[in-house]
Parts: C-alpha cells; sequence; structure tokens
C-alpha cells in the first residue's frame, strides 16, 4: 500500500481509526431510493411541459416518399408535429468517428430521419403533445409513404459486390477494419505440436436497463440557455454534444443527471430521438419530455455483440501455447454510434485477445460493417467478452486436443506474477496483474479436486456435470488514450470540490455520475477518510454540469479509480487547509494537529482541540478574530488523471459449475466462481455486488439474450416476453474472492471493478458446457447464446 | 406504450356484461384480470373501443365441489386457486400446474377464466383443462351452454366463445382415487410460456393405465391432444408412444425454438410425465 500515514507508523493511512476504506459502508443514497423517493428524469414535471412521441420506421431500409401531417396536427392536445428536414433546421447532423481509429467512416446521421429510414424503430416523424398518450394517438394519424429498399442484414456479405451499399456517398458498407500482426504467427503455427481452430458466434444483445432512457429538454429564450433533465453517464460529453449541434456556446447548456435507473454503458451515447428533445425544446420554446418505452428501447438503446470470431490456436504437447490468430467480423447498424464509435468494440477484441497469455506470435483482423438493424455501440465489457470467450475457448480446445488439464494449461502460460510491468502481443501494457495468484485462490476457493471428483460421480449416474475457466484481463481507467486522443471531447480526467460547511460538515462535489452502482458512497469513503469525518458527515453533489468539476462521468470502469482518486486527493488539500485555519486559532503549528472523527486533534497523543464546527464558526462568522493577514480557505478541488499507464489493467478468473440435461439441452448453474484484482477495495460489498451484476450479465448473454432479426432486419423479440434477461430463479450463488494489487499510478490504488463479471462469465459457462458435453461426443458449443435446440444439435438429438 | 383511447363500462351482472357486448359488438372486449389484455392495449395491438371490466360481478370467484365435479368461477384469480384446498384434493392437476404460471404479481391478478378465454396455446391452464376433459360454461345472448374442452379450442387464440358471449367458469371431473396426474413443462426462465409442455390425466390400476388424456402445450395453434400416444400408452408401449407423438404433433417453428426441437422436447416430457402418471405412491 502506496498510501503513507502522517506519522510513521507500521499502518498506513488506510488503517486509520476513521479510515472507511476497504469498509462495507452503506450507500449514502440507500434509503432515499429504498423509499421510492428517487428523482429519475422520468418524475420529471415542469411547468407548460409537453411529450413527444416519435412515429417510427417499420422498414429496416426504406425511402420516405411522402409525409402529410395534416390530420395529425389536428389531433387531441397536439402541439407540433415536426419532420426529419425542419428538425434538421434547428440540430446539425453529425458523424460517428475518432481520429485515432485509422479508416474508420460513417454517414451524417439526423436527430429525425431525412428522406430514408435506415433501421426498423428509427424515428421519422416527432409529435409533441400535452401528453405522452396524445402524442401516440396522433402519431397514428401521420400519413406517410415509403418505398421499400434492400435491407442489409447479413454481415458475411455486406461486403460482397452484390450487396447494396447502405450510404453510396462511402463507397461500401466497411465502417473500420484493424489487423494487427506481432511475432512469427505462420511459422509458430508450422512448428506447434497441435492446431485447434474454431468459429465463436456471439449473440445480439443489449442492456435492458430497470428505467428506460429518458430526457427532459427546457430551452428559455429569455435566458438564451438550455437546461436538460437527462439520464446520462456522461453530463459534460452531453453538454458539449448538445452545443455542439444546436449551435450554442457550451456555458449555454446546463445538463442535471440526478437518480439514474441503471445504465450498463447504454446511456452513454448520443440517441437521435434524444438529440431531437433538445431541439424541439429550442423551436417550441418549451420543456419537452421523451421517456422511451419498452419497445422503442429494444429497437432504440443501442446492442452489442454480434461478433463472428474464426479463431485459431496453436500449443506443444507440453502445454505451451505457440500463437493466436482472429479473424472478427461485427455488423453494427447503419451508423456508427456518436460520439465513441462503433468501431471500439472490435478494437477492443483486437487488443485484448490472448491477453492473459505470455505468447508474442498474434495475428488479428476485424471488420466492422454497416447493415440495416439498430445501431450497435459500447455496453458493459466492451469486447472484453468477446476476446475473452474466444481465447478461453481456443485454450480449453487446445487443453482438451493434447489432454491436459485446464486449469494446468493455464498455468502453464499465464504471465507469471514476477513478470512485470509486461506488454502483451498487442500492445498493451501491464502495470502488475496477479494472475497465478488469482487461480491458485479460485482453485482453492472451489475446492477443484473434489468438484472434479463430484463431477466423475454423478457421471456415472448418467448426470452431466461440466467445469469452466475463464482467465480475463479487464480495461479500466482510461486515460486519454481511449476516445481524447481521437479528438471526443470526453474528459479522462476528473475532479472533486470539497467544501467544510459552517457546521463542520463536508460537501463533494463531483464530476462522476451515480447510475446505481454506488459511486457516491465511494467518493464519500474517499473524502471522509483522508479527510477526517464520520461518513454521516459527508454530503455528496454529482451530475450537474454547472455545479461539479468538469469531468467525464461513470463508464469504463472508472469513477472509483479516478472519481475516488480525485476526492480522495480534495478530502487531504482541505484538511491542510482546515489544519491552517485551526492552528492559527489555536496558535499552534498546522504540523502538529491531525483531524480525526471530525474533530481537531493533538497528532499522536489524539488530544482533542478543538471541533470542526467551532472552526467553521470562527472562519465564517468571527474572522475578524482571526490573526491579521491570514484566510482561511475552506474550500479545495483537486483533479486526477492516470498518466503513467493508457489503462489501469485489472485481471481475474472466472468458474463455472453446472449441469446439462442431455435429454431435453436444458442447462442449469449450480455453481459460479470468481476471483479478481481490482488493486484497492475501497468498499467491499459494493465491488462484490459489482461482480456479481456483471456476471449475471454475462451469464445472460451466454444462455439467454439475443435481439432476433428476420432477414428483412425485423427484430422478432422486442419485448420483455420474448428478449430473455436473466432472472433470479436461474442464476446460480456466486463466491467472490479478491487478490489486491493497487495501481501505483494513484495515491488510493485503486481500479475498476465494474465490467470484471461481464468479461468472464460467458466463457466460463462455454467451457463448463462443453467440459460437461466431451466425454458424449457432442460438437464443441461455440455459438451463443447456448440454447436447447443447439446443445441437442451438438449432441445429434435432432 | 400509451393504449388507444377507449371506453370503460362496469358490469354489474353476467347480463349485464351479456347486455353490453351486444350493445357494442366487435370493438367490446371483457376485463378480467388483464394480464394478458392491457399489455395488447399499451403496445396497440387491439384497439377496443369499450373495456367491460367484469372485476366488479360478485360470485364469479368460487371454488366448490358439487356433484363430483370442482367449480371454478371465471373471475377467480390464480393465486386463490394456489392456495386452495378444493382444488389441492379434488383437482390435483390444476394444483401442479400453478407454480409454473408467471410469477406471484400476475398470479394475484390473473383469472383462471381470462386464461382459458385468451386460450394461449403455450399457457398452461388450457392443457390442464383438456387433460382433464373441463366443460367450459358460457353464457350468451341466448342463454347458458356447456361446451366439452375437447370442442372448446378452434384455433389460435379463438375458441367456443362466440363474440357476445362470455366464460362464466368451469367444470372439472373430481379426482377419483384411482386417477393419476402428471404435469412437466420446460421453459427457458421459470414463469415464461413454455417452450414445450405436457399435462395428462389417466386412471392407473394393476400397472396399467388407462383413460390416458394428454394434452400438449406450446406446440401449436391450440393445446392439443396426442391421441395416437394416449392409445399406445393404453397398450402399455411407452417406446411406441413417444414414437407415436410424430403423427400426433406438428409443431411448429416459434423464437424460442423450431418445431425438431420442440416434437424431441416433447418426447422427453411424455417420458416423464409417465413416471409421474406410474409411480408408487407414498
Amino acid at each position: 500500500m502506496k498510501i503513507v500515514a502522517d506519522v510513521p507508523s507500521p499502518l498506513t493511512a488506510l488503517d486509520r481509526p476513521n479510515s472507511y476504506i476497504g469498509r462495507a459502508v452503506p450507500r449514502p443514497n440507500l434509503a432515499r431510493l429504498t423509499q421510492g423517493r428517487a428523482q429519475y428524469v422520468s418524475d420529471v414535471v415542469l411547468p407548460r411541459m409537453a411529450h413527444v412521441a416519435y412515429l417510427r420506421s417499420p422498414y429496416a431500409h426504406a425511402r420516405i416518399t411522402r409525409i402529410d401531417k395534416t390530420a395529425a396536427e389536428k389531433g387531441k392536445g397536439v402541439i407540433a408535429v415536426v419532420t426529419g428536414a425542419e428538425l434538421s433546421k434547428v440540430i446539425t447532423p453529425w458523424v460517428g468517428v475518432l481520429s485515432h481509429l485509422k479508416g474508420i467512416k460513417s454517414a451524417p446521421q439526423h436527430a429525425v430521419a431525412v428522406d430514408r429510414a435506415c433501421w426498423q424503430g428509427e424515428a421519422v416523424c416527432a409529435v409533441v403533445a400535452r401528453t405522452r398518450a396524445e402524442a401516440e394517438d396522433a402519431c397514428e394519424l401521420i400519413g406517410i409513404d415509403y418505398e421499400e429498399l434492400t435491407p442489409v442484414t447479413d454481415p458475411e456479405t455486406a461486403l460482397d459486390k452484390a450487396t447494396p451499399v447502405i450510404h453510396p456517398e462511402l463507397g461500401d458498407n466497411l465502417t473500420f477494419e484493424r489487423t494487427l500482426d506481432a511475432g512469427e504467427v505462420d511459422k509458430a503455427f508450422r512448428e506447434s505440436d497441435a492446431v485447434v481452430e474454431a468459429t465463436f458466434v456471439f449473440g445480439r444483445h443489449t442492456g435492458v436497463c430497470n428505467e428506460p432512457r429518458a430526457i427532459v429538454a427546457d430551452w428559455n429564450p429569455g435566458e438564451q440557455r438550455l437546461t436538460v433533465y437527462h439520464g446520462t453517464q456522461a453530463p459534460h460529453m452531453m453538454m458539449n454534444l448538445f452545443a455542439k449541434h444546436l449551435g450554442l456556446e457550451e456555458y449555454q447548456v446546463r445538463v442535471l443527471t440526478k437518480d439514474v435507473g441503471g445504465s450498463f454503458g447504454i446511456k452513454v451515447h448520443t440517441y437521435a430521438d434524444e438529440m431531437a428533445v433538445v431541439a424541439l425544446s429550442k423551436l417550441l420554446k418549451r420543456p419537452v419530455k421523451f421517456v422511451a418505452d419498452r419497445i422503442e428501447s429494444f429497437v432504440t438503446d443501442i446492442h452489442a455483440r454480434d461478433h463472428r470470431v474464426k479463431g485459431k490456436i496453436g500449443v506443444m504437447q507440453d502445454g505451451t501455447i505457440t500463437a493466436f490468430e482472429i479473424d472478427d467480423l461485427t455488423g453494427i447498424g447503419p451508423y456508427s454510434v456518436y460520439p465513441r464509435t462503433s468501431g471500439i468494440e472490435a478494437n477492443q477484441v483486437v487488443n485484448l485477445t490472448g491477453g492473459p497469455y505470455k505468447c508474442p506470435n498474434y495475428r488479428a483482423r476485424a471488420r466492422v460493417v454497416f447493415q440495416n438493424k439498430n445501431v450497435m455501440c459500447q455496453y458493459r465489457a466492451v469486447g472484453h467478452p468477446i476476446a475473452t470467450g474466444v481465447t478461453e475457448g481456443l485454450v480449453d480446445l487446445a487443453a482438451a486436443k493434447i489432454g491436459m488439464d485446464p486449469a494446468e494449461l493455464r498455468r502453464k502460460n499465464l504471465y507469471p506474477d514476477d513478470g512485470y510491468p509486461a506488454t502483451g502481443a498487442s500492445g498493451i501494457k501491464f502495470e502488475k496483474l496477479s494472475h497465478h495468484a488469482s487461480l491458485d485462490k479460485i482453485l482453492a476457493m472451489m475446492d477443484y479436486k473434489a468438484l472434479r471428483a463430484d463431477q466423475a460421480a454423478a457421471r456415472k449416474q448418467g448426470i452431466h456435470r461440466g467445469i469452466g475457466f475463464a482467465s480475463f484481463i479487464e480495461v479500466t481507467n482510461p486515460s486519454a488514450a481511449f476516445y481524447g486522443v481521437g479528438g471526443a471531447r470526453i474528459s479522462s480526467q476528473d475532479g472533486a470540490t470539497v467544501r467544510l460547511d459552517a457546521t463542520g460538515a463536508i460537501f463533494i462535489h463531483s464530476g462522476v455520475t451515480e447510475q446505481g452502482q454506488g459511486a457516491e458512497a465511494v467518493l464519500a469513503q474517499c473524502v471522509a477518510s483522508s479527510f477526517g469525518v464520520p461518513i454521516d458527515r459527508v454530503r455528496v453533489i454529482t451530475g450537474d454540469t454547472d455545479n461539479v468539476p468538469y469531468g467525464g462521468g461513470t463508464w469504463a470502469s472508472r469513477a472509483a479509480g479516478i472519481g475516488g482518486e480525485a476526492a480522495w486527493q480534495a478530502g487531504k488539500a482541505l484538511r491542510q487547509n482546515v489544519l491552517a485555519a485551526a492552528a492559527s486559532i489555536l496558535q499552534a503549528q498546522p504540523e502538529g494537529l491531525d483531524i480525526k472523527d471530525g474533530i481537531v486533534v493533538d497528532k499522536g497523543t489524539d488530544r482533542e482541540r478543538i471541533t470542526l464546527d467551532e472552526v467553521a464558526r470562527i472562519c465564517y462568522f468571527r474572522p475578524d478574530t482571526l490573526p491579521p493577514g491570514f484566510q482561511a480557505e475552506l474550500m479545495a478541488t483537486r483533479h486526477y488523471v492516470p498518466r503513467a499507464w493508457p489503462f489501469a489493467f485489472t485481471n481475474g478468473v472466472q468458474a463455472s459449475y453446472l449441469e446439462v440435461d442431455t435429454d431435453t439441452g436444458f442447462v442449469k448453474l449450480l455453481r459460479h466462481w470468481c476471483v479478481e484484482d481490482c488493486g484497492t477495495v475501497i468498499n467491499p460489498q459494493l465491488v462484490d455486488e459489482q461482480i456479481r451484476g456483471g456476471i449475471v450479465q454475462g451469464l445472460g448473454g451466454a444462455l439467454f439474450e439475443n435481439c432476433l432479426y428476420d432477414e428483412r432486419g425485423q427484430m422478432l423479440n422486442g419485448n420483455m416476453a420474448d428478449y430473455l434477461v436473466p432472472m433470479a430463479m436461474e442464476m446460480p450463488d456466486m463466491e467472490i474472492g479478491h487478490v489486491v494489487t493497487p495501481t501505483a499510478d494513484s495515491e488510493l490504488g485503486a481500479k475498476g471493478a465494474g465490467e470484471a463479471g461481464t468479461a468472464g462469465a460467458p466463457a466460463a459457462v462455454m467451457n463448463a458446457i462443453n467440459d460437461a458435453l466431451r466425454p458424449l461426443g457432442a460438437i464443441s458449443l461455440t455459438e451463443m447464446p447456448f440454447t436447447p435446440g443447439r446443445i441437442l444439435k451438438a449432441l445429434g438429438k435432432v | 406504450m400509451k393504449p388507444a383511447p377507449f371506453a370503460y363500462a362496469k358490469a354489474r351482472s353476467v347480463e349485464d356484461a351479456i347486455a353490453l357486448l351486444a350493445q357494442h359488438g366487435e370493438g367490446a372486449k371483457l376485463l378480467a384480470g388483464g394480464q394478458s389484455l392491457i399489455a395488447t392495449l399499451n403496445m396497440r395491438l387491439s384497439a377496443p373501443r369499450i373495456l367491460i371490466d367484469l372485476n366488479g360481478i360478485a360470485g364469479l370467484n368460487s371454488i366448490t365441489l358439487k356433484g363430483g365435479e370442482v367449480e371454478i368461477g371465471a373471475m377467480t384469480r390464480h393465486a386463490e386457486i394456489e392456495r386452495s384446498d378444493v382444488i389441492r384434493k379434488h383437482a390435483p392437476l390444476i394444483a401442479m400446474a400453478m407454480p409454473h404460471i408467471a410469477h406471484p404479481a400476475i398470479r394475484n391478478r390473473g383469472t383462471i377464466g381470462g386464461s382459458i378465454a385468451f386460450a394461449d396455446p403455450a399457457a398452461e391452464l388450457p392443457a390442464c383443462l383438456l387433460a382433464l376433459g373441463g366443460l367450459v360454461e358460457i353464457a350468451g345472448p341466448k342463454g347458458k351452454r356447456t361446451v366439452k374442452a375437447d370442442d372448446y379450442f378452434k384455433g389460435l387464440y379463438e375458441t367456443a366463445i362466440g363474440a357476445c358471449d362470455m366464460l362464466t367458469g368451469i367444470r372439472l371431473p373430481a379426482a377419483p382415487a384411482a386417477s393419476r396426474y402428471g404435469f412437466a413443462e420446460l421453459s427457458r426462465r421459470h414463469g415464461d410460456y413454455a417452450v414445450a409442455g405436457l399435462a395428462a390425466s389417466a386412471t392407473f390400476a394393476s400397472g396399467k393405465l388407462t383413460k390416458v388424456r394428454l394434452a400438449f402445450f406450446g406446440v401449436d395453434l391450440t393445446p392439443v391432444r396426442a391421441k395416437a400416444a394416449e392409445m399406445a400408452l393404453a397398450g402399455g408401449d411407452l417406446d411406441k408412444a413417444v414414437a407415436a407423438l410424430a403423427s400426433d404433433l406438428d409443431p411448429p417453428d416459434d423464437i424460442q425454438e423450431n418445431g425438431a426441437v420442440k416434437k424431441h422436447l416433447a418426447g422427453v416430457l411424455l417420458r416423464r410425465v409417465v413416471q409421474q402418471l406410474t409411480e408408487t405412491r407414498a
């Protein structure tokens, strides 16, 4: 632990009696949320507020030949009916590209489609009315004619000459391509004792948020200001984009983000129907509200995954992995999503495949193509489940091929724990990871030998159980290398402003946001600990671009590691300021004082000298009694951005134990384990629940979730009955363990933990299913989700 | 997801409901528990001009044992059936099916009449009605009539209930001593509609199954009897019964699984349900 106490002692600052670091402190917003007193955007009501509903294209690809608004404009309660062409005079279109993704291209996307709809569900006309119901009624009165165009739906043929080009001005349907060739791949495969190939398919899925996307925009012509109540993960980013496309200055826009009912990466993007809301408010000069309903959420919330990866691994008889090769293909909808682009997931697959293993020979190609389906972009654990699925699937196939225990083969190839810093074959840099310690720990937690014995005993009774592992790495605490260097105005740094109020309580204003994961608890813990007050004396303010330091928000597992460090440093800075004030009151030396549990004490003896509320009272109300020339500064701001490493990689390993009913093809998840290393664990309960929640979303991808489309580009299961989100009854017990390797890049040493669960769970389940079925001669299952039908087919039963 | 505008009328009696139906014709829909209807309204998949609310009609939520039959009023909630001793003792197949029906919140509102009238082909209760050879009580403009389960299901969401009719209750034969029941379904998540399911009744004596009724659900446009398999089982040949499903069933593909998988699963379900029908009772 790098944090040094003021008094040299065997204990660190984290062990101070009033330290909250490493404690399962309840989140400060818990009571409010559980009592139904949260402030969701869905609940916001403003005077003169109107509601918008969108007429959405029933076709995946169609020219709009006529829009007749006459009847709709006369509809009950209707305020305005606005077409894409009309709205384009208020808000400019955007193009989702980044300069560091070389060659990525996309077409201008409008807030409401102009002339042409490019996916089923794209908004083609907006109706603003007094109520949402009236707006929906009037949508049915819009006269609209379409000329259906041939949809491009299959990524495999998207680049064929015979396939229509969705955006002719781009020349082809290729959004982005990246290739990588490291080491001597061909030679390595030639010299391998065994080479295994497999094609992995990852279904298209989406993050189903408890609260759908929601936005209220309020253009005030008197102030020339736009206030946006927005369920977003990145308020400052959205402030910039609203301003840019409405032709405003950033200071004319305020984004307010209070409680958000889940996000999972869904709410960190620019949505056409949300951009339309801010434009409609500016056009109509009144507040306009939009809350996506479930049906439109399924066809407009970003989708993710949907990758087909051909993979190849070389291995020696002694278990040494010699080479990896992958060819990834993904279809991302008709537009690259703004501003983070839809090239990142494939880019991550290239970066991360083979990541846990010391193997210098790696070749990759990833192609991202346009198609007439809903847009795809970054969802929790971007690219990780795919890279981990391919890597770990190949590793298990290689282990089976040479007859080696899969845990043993991993142990043979994982980066050694004492071999850091290290650089992966794709160029990714590892500060310090703990693959072997993690593997040892998980094998002990699951009692691997006993589990294998249980598996063998069950097998004798015709019960087929399987054990599957997935070692993984996770990208967290991103620096500017993620988006900033590509030209996006997305902050990688974050700030915290900490203030002592007049009664001795602490306010912290932070640039990160809270969407249910507990970021506010972590901020409070950091400040309470570094400043030295009881945590119930800390009030956390987030989600207001007028009132918090400029920051990135909460995504890519950055809130604790980056926002937490800024809060920690701000707390320390304020402590120095307050000790200076106390010293001047007490006529003591600041170096001889400390703050513990909200009281200024003598350092070393902990003798009480003055309470914080007394310091505050004097500084705020009787500054005349302070020595001449002394000015108390009771507010301090600090910023933090990772500089030493582009990303703080974390690592871990998951294991799944499950049972396959070989008659029905149904899978029953029995147990699940995860050991991960996110460095300093600020709040063990929150970290464990992040891991569990992430695992559930990974299990969803492995067994349940899949956005099904027909060949005409129609989504077939866009509702909560047919799109199967994982539910409690099907979830196994999950045991979480930790290895702690703090990053030296920050004083706190915390790395991110939000996506580790999702990264590894699908691969662990895939490997466990194949472990269960391999002795039965089943074909290896590599296409997710693993439905009963696919399992029965692999068993040759249907 | 807001429904199109509709009018609302609260029926005071069965006769009142029938009169309102006669008055409004095709544009009217009866509202029972609303667990399917309200979702279709919100998704604008249906837009009735008027909803006739049956929730105020007294006397439609009773479960009684009368003359060797269990009578269940149309407005009886799933949750009431789930907790009923009469059902547990005299209609055990219904009791076996109950935990598979959706989730507690839905069972608190959903009614048996709504389920049988809606006749979702993948729902549990219509199949149970068919497996038990029950009767459906229907009231209409010309009075009351009773329809046998075998004659009740006509097509996808189509039943013997006419446009101006209302289902008022169902009658099930009370379980005789030698009767046996089996129920199994396969759904991707607990509480989902079945990928495939089977409700069965039979008499089991001297190691032999007789009076076998097999009602599969989730495999066709209505719940379906597997009559060739029933005959094979009565002949004591389980393998032949499973093979007979090839002619009894022709499941269409649906969003979860294709017909071939469903047909395979039907065979697995049959073996498991026959095990239930023939296992020694404690």
